[in-house]
């Protein structure tokens, strides 16, 4: 660091590269500063030496206290010199030393006669160093000379002082507010800057008195504010007032919208774009809002400046997401933008026409796309095939071409990130859009025969283990498979080896063959790879007996039921005994959110020990984990786990909340329960559930939580029994028992007694929505169609008077707990009537549809017609029984 | 809630991604460490693009950053994600157009490293504490450089003329050195 710029230039000639800094040492610096103790002061010598010392601490070089002080002090010194530059210097190296409140002192005299000096630079630096220097008890003793300098007729120092106030209204608030109103008058000054500056503090000052700044904003909005700084400024406090009035009022005609779209109109192109960007950000915008700011950004995506280009699409790449159709207009622009030479601007080009585009322009796009790819950074690509994934759930029908074009890209070059990145893209794909299955396991079937990530390899190995045997034809990916025991290193044969032994499981034709491949892995050279095999053969072998398929069954898919993390501290601090190491023993889950935990986790390559976790939902999170526990192992598949409903206050002893998880027959409440008292280690944690008010449930079983340690939640499971696929709802209220230990804090160990103990928690609901899964459709109008018109259920129901049409759609979706489609769950803010399309997937399996359309009078009260189609008619009786309850 | 305009960062980096001078006003990069980190991020992110006429634009976690190359000199201006761009740009544009005025056209690593008194003071002229304070070219050149200017002149009054006099002054100093 000593020596940073002593080094070759590879541009010129051998010689060595030209710098005044060359050689700098941070001593030598220290000991030149010396000179400002002269009692003859050289201006220009001094200056440089204070550039030297700049340059220094630039660098990133720190100086000690010690050297810090010493230099302060003589620069202090350097205040009798008359020269403008050295004293310019001066106040800037003053700045970057901070001298603490004691060294403040020695120079505060001094500047405080420069404030006041007649020269205006004197003055505005001195202002600006002062108030970086200062604290609140000198500050009152010069509130006076800033005050002053805020109406200054010299601009410089009146920002000074403006600026300065914006900075000490953090550290002393009540002083600056004293100020207002002489930057009242600054706000009213011809130059530019300073009222921009006056504006900004004026508005800090007042923030909090809401009647003020409307007034403020009010005012000047008619009036002319000369610089585009203070107008952008003013944009944006016009924005904030009109948040804060759609919290407080619902009156239809929006203000200050004309104010908006004058600036528009604005000559300053960061105005326009500010005034473009409020509007497209406003609280339910509606399309007539937003044409306007649509049009202008439209014209400057055709800008010669990239900087325009790049500001516009971003803005309309926002917009997409909310309101895809009012951004139709500019795919044309924005097309072309895709040979765009900054890439940023090109990348999110594509992102947003990928957001906007249509079913029949998917194909066009994605030609344009792979010219494109091949140019861009991983980075950039990630964020397309991002993209890309969420436009194949979209338009499902698309799958073919959108996995041609994952699978194409797959096979060119790429790093670690952008490979995962379309590996975990293809997984999604597959698992939500069924028809892609196969086509897509022979993209990574292919992938892994030339990948050179372990990881990727591994995790496409698992999951091909778990998808590849219930395809059409298991067979053809055995291939790939076994090339992996020749081709790669131990921990990709060991997932090979794995992968194997569950399609011969599964697959009772090919088992013999299996076997045979599964005994030459006997001979590899790592001994994970041939203990693997060596176990999957012996299981393999156990011909018949049902009890031990079972087993084994669970052995190959099950998952392991405590997170690795947990495992491996358990097994760390676990000592060589008589004892044998119990798994059982082992916290499980660490959070009660998998997903993220999973996602977390994927960035470190898995060891050998256990079979790599392919990427999972949540949802997939929790049918392992339910599936792991023998009692609930029989209930079937799971058909929906809802999101964890909070079931203590926050900041209590115990948190707890719950997740309920829905099969055919039974329901499952997952209690994810926390101990936030360190002293405290809890001991068979059970949650005893009153159902009396849910009558169609019987309890089923329970399972405890043996032990929850401080801070490491831990799950308490109780089952009941209902009525097969009937919604059954009712209320459980909930308490939580438990073992209280004291824990010794100095040694960590609890006391051998514990006391009894339970904790009231809040009642839980089994509500109609538990009973259903939101899943979106693409063109709702064609599967609305292909229902039998035979099953549809129309009735009109009133709902009373509600603050708006929005919120009424709201409750509706909330209470059904279906998926809106087609962006129709949004509601024009003035709207007096709105249709909302609705989809979803109830209890056994069956499709729903529902359209709602909703109108309010003038008295706000609202009434809906409801019409349910669903392939079995007592659904849809059922859906309006739902509607007519809730 | 922070309103104005704030700039996270200025930078002027060489054409290896050294650093000749940085000022940084937020504090998203509290070491030295991972100041430099992000510099060599910028500074790699936008090294193969052509910035020489244009301002360009990108953006790096979660900031956007304006920048404009001129022979060995990269200038770079940091804002957060929220931040109007073109506000970004305007403080560029003043920052780059100082720069030439005060280093007389020869924007290139080793004037700037020979007047570097100047580039520091062009930054303290720009963003005070991330708050722009001057855009104008002419007026921040005109403050940067006030050295031989006459100090009673009030410093909003200074042409060209005056920040090329002063310009001029100390190149003289620096041959003379």
């Amino acid at each position: 660091m000593a020596q940073p710029l002593v080094k070759k230039d590879d541009d010129h000639d051998d010689e060595l590269e030209y710098s005044p800094f060359m050689g700098i040492e941070k001593g030598a610096v220290l000991q030149e500063a010396r000179v400002f103790n002269d009692p003859q002061l050289d201006p220009r010598r001094c200056s440089q030496v204070i550039t030297k010392l700049l340059y220094l601490l630039n660098q990133g070089e720190s100086f000690t206290k010690v050297e810090a002080t010493e230099v302060f002090f003589s620069v202090t010194k350097l205040f009798q010199s008359k020269d403008t530059g050295l004293r310019r210097m001066v106040y800037l190296i003053i700045k970057e030393l901070s001298p603490s409140a004691d060294e403040v002192i020695i120079v505060t005299s001094s500047l405080m006669k420069d404030m006041n000096s007649k020269i205006d630079m004197y003055r505005a630096n001195a202002i600006r160093v002062l108030c970086r220097i200062i604290d609140g008890s000198l500050l009152t003793q010069i509130e006076r000379y800033l005050k002053q300098a805020i109406v200054d007729k010299n601009p410089v120092v009146s920002s000074a002082a403006l600026v300065s106030g914006l900075h000490l209204l953090k550290t002393n608030p009540e002083i600056v507010k004293r100020w207002s109103n002489e930057v009242q008058e600054a706000v009213q000054s011809r130059a530019a800057l300073v009222q921009f500056h006056a504006l900004a503090l004026l508005h800090q000052i007042r923030q909090n008195d809401r009647l003020a700044v409307s007034k403020l904003v009010g005012t000047l909005t008619r009036g002319a504010v000369r610089s585009p700084l203070a107008q952008c400024l003013l944009i944006r406090y016009t924005s904030q007032i009109i948040r804060d009035m759609a919290n407080h009022s619902q009156s239809g005609e929006r203000p200050f919208y004309d104010f908006l779209e004058s600036c528009l109109r604005h000559k300053a192109e960061m105005v326009i774009l500010e005034a473009a960007r409020a509007i497209t950000e406003l609280d339910g915008v509606t399309s007539r809002e937003l044409t306007p700011a649509i049009t202008v950004l439209q014209l400057f995506l055709s800008s010669p400046k990239p900087v325009l280009r790049f500001a516009a699409v971003r803005t309309l790449n926002q917009v997409a997401m909310t309101h895809p159709m009012a951004v139709t207009n500019c795919n044309i622009d924005m097309e072309s933008l895709i040979s765009d030479q900054n890439r940023s601007i090109a990348t999110l080009a594509i992102t947003t026409l990928l957001k906007t585009g249509n079913e029949s322009s998917v194909e066009r796009l994605m030609k344009q796309i792979t010219n494109f790819m091949s140019d861009i950074a991983d980075e950039f690509k990630i964020v397309v095939v991002d993209a890309i994934r969420s436009l194949c759930l979209k338009f499902p029908l698309k799958y073919r071409s959108l996995m041609n074009f994952l699978s194409n890209i797959l096979r060119e070059e790429g790093g670690f990130e952008y490979k995962r990145a379309i590996v975990d893209s293809i997984v999604t794909i597959i698992r939500d859009i069924p028809d892609a299955k196969e086509n897509g396991l022979l993209h990574l079937c292919e992938f892994i025969e030339d990948c050179e990530f372990t990881y990727l390899s591994t995790q496409i190995l698992h999951f091909l283990g778990i998808e590849g045997p219930n395809t059409s034809d298991p067979s053809k990916y055995i291939r790939y498979i076994y090339n992996r025991v020749h081709l790669e290193n131990a921990t990709v044969r060991a997932a090979a080896v794995c992968t194997l032994a569950k399609f011969g499981f599964m697959v009772e034709a090919l088992k013999p063959r299996i076997t045979v491949l599964l005994k030459r892995c006997i001979y590899d050279s790592d001994d994970e790879v041939r203990d693997r095999a060596t176990l999957y053969l012996s299981i393999l072998g156990n011909d018949g007996l049902v009890d031990t398929d079972k087993d084994s069954k669970e052995f190959l898919f099950g998952s392991l039921e405590v997170p690795l993390v947990n495992m491996e501290t358990s097994l760390k601090n676990y000592e060589p005994s008589e004892e044998a190491f119990d798994v059982d023993s082992v916290p499980k889950e660490v959070k009660s959110q998998p997903l993220a935990e999973k996602k977390a986790k994927g960035k470190k390559p898995t060891g050998l020990g256990a079979p790599p976790p392919a990427p999972v939902s949540g949802f997939d999170a929790y049918e392992r984990l339910l599936s792991a526990i023998p009692e609930f192992a029989t209930f079937g598949k799971l058909f929906k786990s809802s999101s964890p409903v909070e079931l203590t206050e926050a900041e209590t002893e115990y948190s707890v909340n719950v997740v309920k998880h829905i099969f055919e027959s039974h329901i499952v409440f997952q209690y994810n329960c926390t101990n936030t008292v360190p002293q405290q280690l809890l001991e068979r944690v059970n949650v005893i559930v009153d159902a009396s008010e849910a009558e169609e449930f019987s309890e089923l079983s329970s399972k405890e939580l043996n032990s929850l340690p401080y801070d490491s939640p831990g799950q308490a499971f109780v089952a009941f029994e209902k009525p097969e696929g009937v919604p059954a709802v009712g209320k459980f209220s909930n308490t939580l028992t438990f073992i209280v230990k004291e824990v010794d804090q100095n040694t960590g160990e609890p006391e051998d007694d514990g006391v009894e103990d339970e904790y009231q928690l809040e009642d839980l609901e089994v509500v109609s929505a538990d009973y259903m899964v939101k899943v979106g459709v693409s063109n709702f109008r064609n599967a609305w169609e292909n229902m039998d018109p035979e099953n549809e259920l129309v009735d009109e129901y009133g709902l009373g008077q509600r603050d708006s049409l929005a919120e009424a759609v709201k409750a509706v979706t909330d209470i059904l707990g279906m998926q809106s489609c087609e962006g129709t769950e949004t509601v024009a803010s003035n709207a007096r009537s709105h249709t909302c399309l609705l989809s979803g997937l109830y209890i056994g399996n069956v499709k729903v549809l529902v359209r709602a359309q909703f109108g309010m009078d003038s008295t706000k009260e609202i009434v809906m017609k409801l019409a349910v189609r669903a392939e079995d008619r007592s659904v849809s009786d059922a859906i309006h029984t739902i509607v007519a309850c809730g | 809630m922070e309103l104005p305009p704030k700039v996270k960062n200025i930078l002027l980096l060489d054409a290896e991604g050294k650093r000749i001078a940085v000022k940084y006003y937020s504090d998203d990069w509290p070491t030295n460490t991972a100041k430099e980190a992000f510099e060599k991020a910028v500074f790699t992110k936008t090294q193969k693009t052509n910035a020489r006429t244009e301002v360009e634009v990108t953006a790096l976690e979660n900031n956007i950053i304006v920048y404009k190359f001129a022979q060995d000199l990269h200038f770079f201006v940091t804002g957060g994600e929220e931040e109007n761009e073109l506000v970004l740009a305007s403080v560029l544009q003043g920052l780059f157009d100082a720069v030439n005025l005060l280093l007389r056209g020869n924007v290139d690593k080793r004037e700037a490293l020979d007047n570097l008194d100047l580039i520091f003071l062009c930054f303290d002229e720009i963003i005070d504490g991330g708050i722009v304070l001057e855009t104008d070219a002419n007026v921040i050149a005109g403050k940067a450089g006030i050295n031989s200017v006459d100090p009673n002149a009030p410093l909003s009054e200074q042409t060209i003329s005056q920040a090329l006099a002063t310009a001029r002054e100390h190149f003289t100093k620096s041959l003379l050195k």
